[in-house]
Order: C-alpha cells, then sequence, then structure tokens
C-alpha cells in the first residue's frame, strides 16, 4: 500500500491523513490476487470442462446411454438413502450423548472429531474384513453352522454402498446437532418432565424442533457430500454399482473418453452446486 | 437429564452401545488387527506378524508416505496463504463484494473431487500450461480442493475477531500493515494452525482427484493403499492405512501443540 502514497493529505493530521491514503487503494484491488489464482487453477479448468462437453452430440449420446441413467440413478437413491439413514442413527446417537450422558461422552465426541480427519476408503476397507466373502461375519457363520459359505454378500451391491456411507456420515450430522444440544436451555427438559412429559414426548415437542435447524443443515451437507462421494464406490470394487463421480473417473481414465467424461461431470456439478447452494441458505437460517 | 429411570438409562446406554460400537469402533480396530495379520478366515484375524510394517516402511511404501507428506504440506501452505489472503480481502469488502467472494472461494466445496481433478488434467494437460506427468499436478489438485476449507475456517475465525483490537492499533497511528502483521495476524494464529492441520489432514487421505491424474513417479499414500487391496492384499494395505492415520494424528497432535502454544503467549 505504501507504492500508492500520495503528498495530497494535509501533513497537520497524520491519522487522517494515513485514512485518505488507505482510501486510494479500495479493498477489491487486495481480493484481485487471490481471485486470479482461483480463476487460474479452478475457474478456467471447470471452464474447460463445460467447453469440452459441448463437443457435438456428446450430450445427446450420454443421455441415451443406459449406463448414465442407472449411475444417475443410483447416485440419487444411495445419496438420499445414506442422508435418511444418517439423520436417524445421528439424531439419537447425539440425542443419548447429550442428554443421558455416561462417562466417556466426552471421549466419544472426540473420537467423533478424529473419525472426520481419516478417509472414506478406510470403512470400505474394513468392511470387507467384518463382512466380506471370508471376513469376521461369514467366519462366525460358516464355524457355527457348518455351512460351506457364509449369508453376507452384500458389499459388492450397492446395500454395502449405502452401509459404508453411513458409517462415514454419521458423524457429520452428530457434529452440529451436538453443539445444537449444548445451547438447548436444560430447564425447559425439567419443566416438561415434572409436569409429566415421557421421554418421547420430550424429545418429539421440545428437543426436535430445537435440533432441526442443526438436522437440516447436516442433512444437505451429507446429501451433497453423498452425491460427491469417490473412495467409497471405487474401494467396494462392485461392478454393479456405478454412481456419477465413478463414471466420471472409468470414462476419463480407463476408456479415454473425455467429452462424455466432461457432459457426466457438468450433469454432477449441477446436481450438486444446486443442493450446496440449497444448503448454505438453511444453514445460514439455521445460524441465525 | 432425559431419562430418569434407572433401567430407561441402561436401556438407552445399551442402545448407544449396539449402534456406535459395531458402526465405528470396530471398524478402525478391524483394520488395526488385520494389519497385524496374514489370515483372517474365522471370527478373529490369525497368523501375527510384523512384516506388514516392516514392509510398509521401506521401499515404495517409504517413498509413497514422503510422496503425501510433502504434498500434504505444500499443499496446505499453499491453501493457507490463498484462503488466508481471500478471508482478509473479503472481511475488508462489504455487501455484494463480500458475498461473491466468499461464494466464489466455496465453490470447490460442492464441486465433486473426482470433477476437480478430471478439470485440473483437461486444463493442464494443454498449453499454455503443461503441467500432466508432473508431481505439481497433484499438488495443485490438492490446493484446489483444500482452499475451500482453509477459506471457511479463517474467515469463520475473523468474524469472531473482536474489532476493538485492530481499531485501537489504528488509532493509535499504526500503518494497515503494522496492524494486520502484529495484532490481526498473531489473534488469528490458533484458527490459522487449526485449519492448516484440516487441510493437512483432508490432503493427506485424499484419493479422488489423485486417481485422476497422479504420475507414476508420484504416487501418494492412499492410491497405494487402493492398488494393494485392488491386487487382493488387503493386509498389507491395512497396514498402510495404519501408517497413514498414525501419521495424520501425530501431524495434528503437533498442530494442535502450537496452537496451544500461541494461545498462552
Amino acid at each position: 500500500m505504501a507504492s500508492a502514497t500520495t503528498s495530497t493529505a494535509a501533513p497537520a493530521r497524520p491519522a487522517a491523513a494515513r485514512r485518505e491514503r488507505s482510501r486510494t487503494v479500495p479493498g477489491w484491488v487486495w481480493a484481485l490476487p487471490p481471485v486470479a489464482v482461483l480463476g487460474l487453477v479452478f475457474l478456467y479448468p471447470l471452464g474447460l470442462v463445460v467447453q469440452e462437453s459441448l463437443a457435438p452430440g456428446a450430450y445427446a449420446s450420454v443421455f441415451a446411454s443406459a449406463s448414465f441413467r442407472d449411475a444417475l440413478l443410483t447416485t440419487v437413491w444411495l445419496a438420499l438413502g445414506a442422508t435418511v439413514g444418517c439423520l436417524v442413527l445421528g439424531f439419537v446417537l447425539a440425542l443419548i450423548v447429550a442428554f443421558v450422558p455416561f462417562p466417556g461422552a466426552k471421549a466419544v465426541s472426540r473420537f467423533i472429531d478424529v473419525f472426520l480427519s481419516f478417509p472414506s476408503f478406510l470403512i470400505t476397507l474394513a468392511l470387507l474384513f467384518v463382512y466380506g466373502t471370508v471376513g469376521m461375519a461369514n467366519g462366525l457363520w460358516t464355524g457355527a453352522t457348518g455351512a460351506a459359505e457364509g449369508p453376507f454378500h452384500f458389499l459388492t451391491t450397492p446395500w454395502g454402498v449405502l452401509l459404508a456411507e453411513i458409517t462415514y456420515f454419521t458423524p457429520f450430522v452428530m457434529r452440529p446437532l451436538l453443539a445444537a444440544f449444548s445451547q438447548l436451555d436444560t430447564a425447559q427438559l425439567e419443566v416438561a418432565s415434572s409436569l409429566g412429559a415421557r421421554p418421547a414426548r420430550i424429545v418429539r415437542r421440545v428437543i426436535l424442533p430445537e435440533a432441526l435447524p442443526a438436522l437440516a443443515a447436516g442433512g444437505s451437507l451429507v446429501l451433497v457430500m453423498c452425491l460427491n462421494e469417490f473412495g467409497i464406490v471405487l474401494f467396494t470394487g462392485a461392478k454393479g454399482v456405478t454412481t456419477l463421480p465413478m463414471l466420471v473417473y472409468s470414462k476419463a481414465i480407463l476408456e479415454s473418453d473425455y467429452a462424455a467424461a466432461c457432459v457426466v461431470a457438468v450433469v454432477n456439478v449441477a446436481i450438486s452446486v444446486g443442493l450446496y447452494g440449497l444448503y448454505r441458505v438453511v444453514s445460514k437460517r439455521a445460524g441465525a | 437429564m432425559l431419562v430418569h429411570s434407572r433401567t430407561g438409562r441402561a436401556a438407552s446406554w445399551a442402545l448407544f452401545a449396539v449402534l456406535f460400537v459395531p458402526l465405528f469402533a470396530v471398524p478402525l480396530l478391524v483394520i488395526l488387527a488385520a494389519s497385524f495379520s496374514t489370515h483372517w478366515s474365522g471370527a478373529f484375524p490369525s497368523g501375527p506378524t510384523a512384516g506388514h510394517y516392516t514392509a510398509a516402511v521401506r521401499g515404495e511404501s517409504l517413498q509413497a508416505l514422503t510422496t503425501s507428506l510433502v504434498t500434504a504440506a505444500a499443499a496446505s501452505a499453499l491453501a493457507l496463504t490463498l484462503g488466508t489472503w481471500a478471508a482478509l480481502a473479503a472481511a475488508a469488502l462489504r455487501g455484494r463484494g463480500r458475498r461473491l467472494l466468499d461464494a466464489l472461494f466455496v465453490l470447490p466445496l460442492a464441486v465433486p473431487s473426482v470433477v476437480v481433478g478430471l478439470a485440473v488434467l483437461v486444463a493442464f494437460s494443454r498449453p499454455p500450461i503443461l503441467l500432466n506427468g508432473t508431481r505439481w499436478i497433484v499438488i495443485l489438485a490438492h490446493t484446489v480442493l483444500v482452499t475451500a476449507f482453509a477459506h471457511q475456517s479463517v474467515s469463520a475465525a475473523i468474524r469472531r475477531l473482536d474489532p476493538m483490537y485492530e481499531q485501537a492499533a489504528a488509532g493509535l497511528g499504526a500503518r494497515p500493515w503494522y496492524v494486520l502483521l502484529r495484532v490481526k495476524l498473531p489473534l488469528l494464529l490458533p484458527s490459522l494452525g487449526a485449519a492448516a492441520g484440516l487441510c493437512f489432514a483432508l490432503s493427506m487421505g485424499e484419493l479422488s482427484a489423485t486417481m485422476m491424474l497422479y504420475p507414476p513417479d508420484w504416487m501418494p499414500l492412499p492410491v497405494l493403499v487402493f492398488t494393494a487391496t485392488d491386487r487382493g492384499s488387503l493386509f498389507t494395505g491395512s497396514a498402510l492405512a495404519v501408517v497413514l492415520m498414525a501419521t495424520t494424528l501425530l501431524v495434528l497432535l503437533a498442530v494442535s501443540r502450537i496452537r496451544t502454544k500461541a494461545t498462552y503467549r
């Protein structure tokens, strides 16, 4: 800013002069360098993806293909299912941690923070040992019944992906819920219960209305993250489960069909950015 | 206290244990157990060994670990600089300009990481900037992915900052640069540390964009975990995953120690 100094300000009042000087470089000039960098490394590449997707016939052929329609359907229902699962599970778990505290409840919330910093594919890796063809559950079953193979084969189906996504994303719902619960006035619960309300009624009439903003914010974040999830699906190694991000990867890297990959990418971005905008609106309202 | 009867409390704790332990605790324990064994054909793993770890800290695996560490450190440093600058610039703006800048820097959060990988691959495989096949394309993609997180946590911290301090400093005649370097940044240091830790952890575990563009000589650890599991060596893969988790946790711990030191000085 020193380079922009001018000698027009009166030297008698240094503080005022300095304020005058800082006005000569408007604030938006300082915003230009980061915006330029972001433009070069993010917006320009994204623009090229859109441009590439506009190759003649690309949209028509992708939209006509059954694999794209399947992937779209699978992505949407997996994301919706995982979101509902995370909301229910996260609400129940956060409820117990916050309102039926037990020794070690603090450690649980710290564990959740640590859990959030691990990559998602670890969950699928762990599930391979628990429910895989030679894993723990099937081993227990064959050991107990003497059958040749166990009953658990769902890992390579969409249900395996659903289980992994619910496991991985539930902490993302629990964290805002625990924050919201910590601000809830417990006197309300005591009053309701001394007036004779049973726990189920208190949850429904007192806690749930308070938790709704946090649930909405956490739920829409999880929905967006599920739509974009790649590691879990990749590690499942299931040929039958193709989601939109998986389709982008296989079109671009395995088939080298960049035009088709760009079309799928544009569709995926449109869905996720739209939902993320909704999440921002909802969470702003929740924060207010 | 929501449930007053003793049986009701016991029942809700039992429900918690039934849901929490198999879903969250078991997966991590299972990976840990598997990394020390050679077989898993029954209820429990068998064939205890430390061999996967001796393999995991040499040769290709060690190289992947250092690759991941270098990538994560470089991407976090770049993202922190970019995100903090943008957050500070946005805080100086009002109204529409600030909202636009915030929305722009949050956008990478909403775009799928695979698409970020594809976009970077498409853009930097052609002139004027050719980065495809070099390590820089991986670092660049990671930077794009974690910048949004850095920006979000730093701008949240700026909003919580008491404006009295900078106003007092400016009122005493401090120049804007001096206010920034001696007042604002020291006050923001704890949040910058937290943001750096978050960026580092995210970059260490990044797989989606990396799968799109890693060159053969710059293979981060998550990719190696994937290739190991993909060819069936689940136990080697778990040992590598444990190394990945442990390194991430150690770095997070170190960052949080720096943070507490800064808070109390």
